[in-house]
């Protein structure tokens, strides 16, 4: 088999993850496009791993460490976003504008005023 | 063209197709459900560059377990089921993604065409090739340390989530912050 065929598939699918994180507002959306990344890199990693027929099977060790950490990032990033959407009621990203809450400006000398 | 390439070239489209889907869908829940043929499909082209064992881990973990979580999330954040036209960026944004995820598509297939034109993976004549045995045995041989500093990482990462999904964690200063949100802050949204 050609080595560019996963090669190319690879590439299709992370530039099609980049499309994903740039044009989805839906933060859960933009973490599956994430991992459509991940895995094009994963496909990577096995395809030259194949190609090289490495003795220490790196391409494929590090393919099971890249899986592991992606099942990480999604457990921290949902945990994340439902944080947010406790707090803000909402999982849009371009909605999450603000640095601080809202609230704690309560009670507290106004900061405009100060300036 | 043998049997494997073609197989392998229709699950790469079937990869790719469910892909797009999972970008440009506009129902929240089937876009975690074409990710799923997505990574089954990974998990094939997996199985025919011999990566056994690889394979059968994405099963387990990424269409077992990440996509799971993923569909808890939705359904936690109070995902709309069906339509909804509030998913993608405007238009500006949307054209602005497609020209950068091209430009980086064209780069990259580009150079990747320029520099292994040639090469071709011999498979099938390699006994062992990914199977669990070697798997196994090149992981707690040759891998051992990375792979345990990695299970410690993923502890952390759970508590992490723990912590952050508890609601009743701290001391006094987040009862007082929960006990004005109650009285008198509305949330927003």
């Amino acid at each position: 088999m050609p080595l560019l065929m996963p090669l190319v598939v690879a590439a299709l699918l992370f530039s099609i993850g980049i499309y994903g994180v740039l044009a989805r507002r839906n933060a859960i959306l933009v973490l599956m496009s994430v991992e459509l990344m991940l895995n094009a890199v994963n496909l990577n990693l096995v395809a030259f791993d194949v190609w090289l027929r490495d003795e220490l099977l790196s391409g494929q060790v590090f393919t099971l460490f890249v899986i592991t950490i992606a099942a990480a990032e999604v457990g921290l990033g949902l945990a994340i976003v439902l944080l947010v959407f406790r707090n803000r009621a909402t999982s849009q990203l371009d909605e999450l504008v603000e640095l601080r809450e809202a609230d704690a400006l309560r009670g507290q000398p106004d900061v405009r005023a100060m300036r | 063209m043998t049997a494997v390439e073609v197989l392998f070239g229709l699950l790469g489209l079937v990869a790719v197709g469910a892909a797009l889907m999972v970008v440009t869908t506009r129902q929240l829940v089937h876009a975690a459900l074409w990710l799923v043929v997505a990574l089954g499909a990974m998990a094939g082209l997996y199985l025919l560059l011999s990566a056994e064992f690889v394979a059968w881990v994405q099963v387990l973990i990424y269409v077992g377990a990440v996509v799971v979580l993923l569909l808890f999330g939705l359904m936690l954040t109070k995902a709309p089921i069906g339509f909804s036209d509030d998913l993608d960026a405007p238009v500006a944004q949307r054209v602005a993604a497609a020209i950068t995820a091209g430009a980086t598509g064209g780069i990259v297939i580009t150079s990747l065409v320029d520099a292994f034109h040639g090469a071709r993976i011999e498979l099938g004549d390699d006994p062992r090739g990914g199977s669990a045995a070697a798997a196994g045995e090149a992981l707690f041989a040759s891998w051992v340390l990375p792979f345990e500093v990695l299970s410690v990482l993923l502890l952390a990462a759970l508590v992490g989530a723990i912590v952050l999904s508890r609601r009743d964690v701290g001391s006094d200063t987040d009862t007082d912050i929960e006990s004005v949100t109650e009285t008198d802050a509305p949330v927003r949204g």
